[in-house]
């Protein structure tokens, strides 16, 4: 690779899920803490910031593979991603210095469809990710948030005037009762039981991923008996 | 120095990166066997200390569908194909290499005689080779396990029974435990093993074939850099194939093949020189 910037393929065929992704090493502007999440800011540089829903693999330093991050937010210049320091990956994201850098490769994946005349935006916890910038995309339509601790609801700032419960109650007690065309992030459960109470809504899921562009094949989840790669096929379902 | 680089087999899907696929001297595709299998439940990979752990388990279309409509696409890529071939009996391995036998798109077979995800065949290695060599006469490579008491022996016989190169090595069983739950973080429980960390015990494989066997050899296991294909190379292969270094980088061929380029201005030219370093004149006589 001749120095930091490339551009991987020619994006000709529908079938190339490198062909408008890049991979580049952007520089850390900061690491902020939102309740006990993290939004880790990065300079933009050259990179797209996609589709609401998408997503990108993050250099983990110290680690051999690259975790994957929805976007959360693009303010100009920037890309931002809200992480939930969990493991040693998301806690070496967490721990980025100002003026770091890591290589980030992305836009990955299919998001969110923004073709929807009454959106409701639902997530849970840290499926809170991809909510900012999808909600910036669809002006601001009500959000429904659900979070384990009041500490954890700190978060919901990301996305001002959004509902909030946290638990015992769960955010599906939220779902409106008039049809609308539903959004959602969060944990498996949550996910399950809004498709449940909304089968048609949109749902982001999650799953361990090594490469993030279909060649791992560990990425998987089973559709109607089938084992689909969720970075090919999702992560919107 | 012109090394050929490779992808591992299930490291790489050329359709959906085509533009990746590009970037490699052979595409080798993902282990085919007879019948359609959709491959181990998830969670199907964890990272832990370094080392990647997967457990697939073999999920691909089937033989049939792999060589009529798989294939033909591959081939429209451009690029030298090596298809590989897995199975749970010798019969299941010459089926496969005598549908790929009069595919000319098929360039070389490998023998996936080691994936650590799935059931062993009941047969030896051996068989499995002797089985495949009376169904082909393209070029067989045998994947070997560097889970093997003595696979300079075992090189021999894989070499005797037929086959015309080795890919030395697959993945090492392992388990990752959640530090929390102490479940297995894999559904299946063991995964097979790669990464740098394997790189030693790749080395150590290739090293003592290179001494048993005239066969060309691919070396694998966590290659990462061009420092890491010179140390191949010394050790006695005569091409490799990326791995995990491909997940964490799809760019990582052309990389690569520019660290191999400066490695050239430090002096090494040739594979035979550095061949010489690694195992002295002895072995060097013999190339």
């Amino acid at each position: 690779m001749k120095g930091q910037h490339a551009v991987l393929g020619s994006g000709s065929s529908q079938t190339q899920v490198l062909g408008t992704a890049r991979r580049e090493r952007l520089t850390v502007v900061d690491n902020e803490a939102v309740g006990p999440y993290v939004l880790l800011r990065l300079e933009r540089s050259g990179m797209e910031p996609g589709v609401p829903g998408q997503f990108f693999m993050l250099e983990a330093p110290g680690q051999l593979l690259p975790r994957p991050m929805s976007l959360c937010l693009a303010p100009p210049g920037e890309l931002a991603f809200l992480l939930e320091p969990i493991g040693p990956g998301t806690r070496a994201l967490a721990a980025l210095a100002p003026q770091e850098r890591i290589y980030v490769l992305g836009p990955l994946g299919n998001g969110f469809d923004l073709a929807v005349e009454r959106p409701v935006l639902v997530a849970g916890g840290i499926g809170l990710a991809p909510m900012p910038y999808l909600s910036e995309a669809l002006g601001g339509p009500p959000a429904l948030l659900g979070f384990r601790s009041e500490r954890h609801a700190e978060a919901a700032r990301l996305l001002p005037g959004a509902e909030v419960v946290v638990e015992p109650r769960l955010v599906t007690e939220l779902l409106p009762g008039e049809p609308s065309d539903i959004l959602a992030c969060g944990p498996e459960p949550m996910l399950e039981a809004v498709r449940e109470l909304a089968p048609s809504a949109q749902l982001a899921w999650e799953a361990p991923m090594a490469c993030g562009y279909g060649a791992c094949y560990g990425c998987v989840v089973e559709v109607e008996g089938r084992y689909i790669r969720l970075c090919i096929e999702g992560p919107v379902l | 120095m012109n090394v050929p680089v490779l992808n591992a087999s299930g490291c790489l899907d050329a359709l959906t990166a085509p533009e990746v696929a590009a970037t490699l001297d052979a595409f080798v595709t993902k282990t085919v066997t007879p019948l359609p299998r959709e491959g181990n439940p998830p969670p199907r990979i964890a990272e832990v200390d370094g080392w990647m752990l997967n457990s697939i388990g073999l999920q691909n279309p089937g033989i049939e569908v792999f060589s009529t409509s798989v294939l033909p696409r591959l081939q429209d890529l451009g690029v030298p194909l090596w298809v590989s071939v897995g199975g749970f009996s010798s019969s299941d391995y010459k089926t496969c290499c005598e549908r790929l036998d009069d595919l000319d798109a098929a360039q070389v077979i490998e023998l996936n005689l080691s994936c650590p995800n799935v059931d062993e065949a009941p047969e030896t290695v051996v068989e499995l080779v002797q089985a495949s060599r009376s169904a082909t006469s393209k070029p067989l490579y045998a994947k070997l396990s560097p889970a093997t008491p003595d696979i300079a022996e075992l090189a021999r016989s894989v070499a005797d029974a037929g086959a015309n190169g080795l890919s030395l090595v697959n993945t090492l069983r392992g388990l990752a435990l959640d530090q929390a739950t102490l479940r297995p973080r894999l559904a299946l429980g063991t995964g097979g093993a790669s990464g740098p960390a394997l790189r030693p015990i790749a080395l150590a494989c290739v090293y003592a074939c290179a001494n048993a066997v005239e066969l060309p050899i691919v070396g694998i296991g966590g290659v990462m850099s061009g420092a890491d294909v010179i140390d191949f190379i010394a050790a006695g292969a005569s091409a490799v194939a990326l791995g995990t270094v491909l997940f964490a980088d799809p760019l990582s061929p052309a990389r690569i093949r520019d660290e191999l380029e400066r490695a050239r201005s430090r002096g090494y030219s040739s594979a035979v020189e550095i061949r010489r370093l690694a195992h002295g004149l002895a072995f060097a006589s013999r190339t």
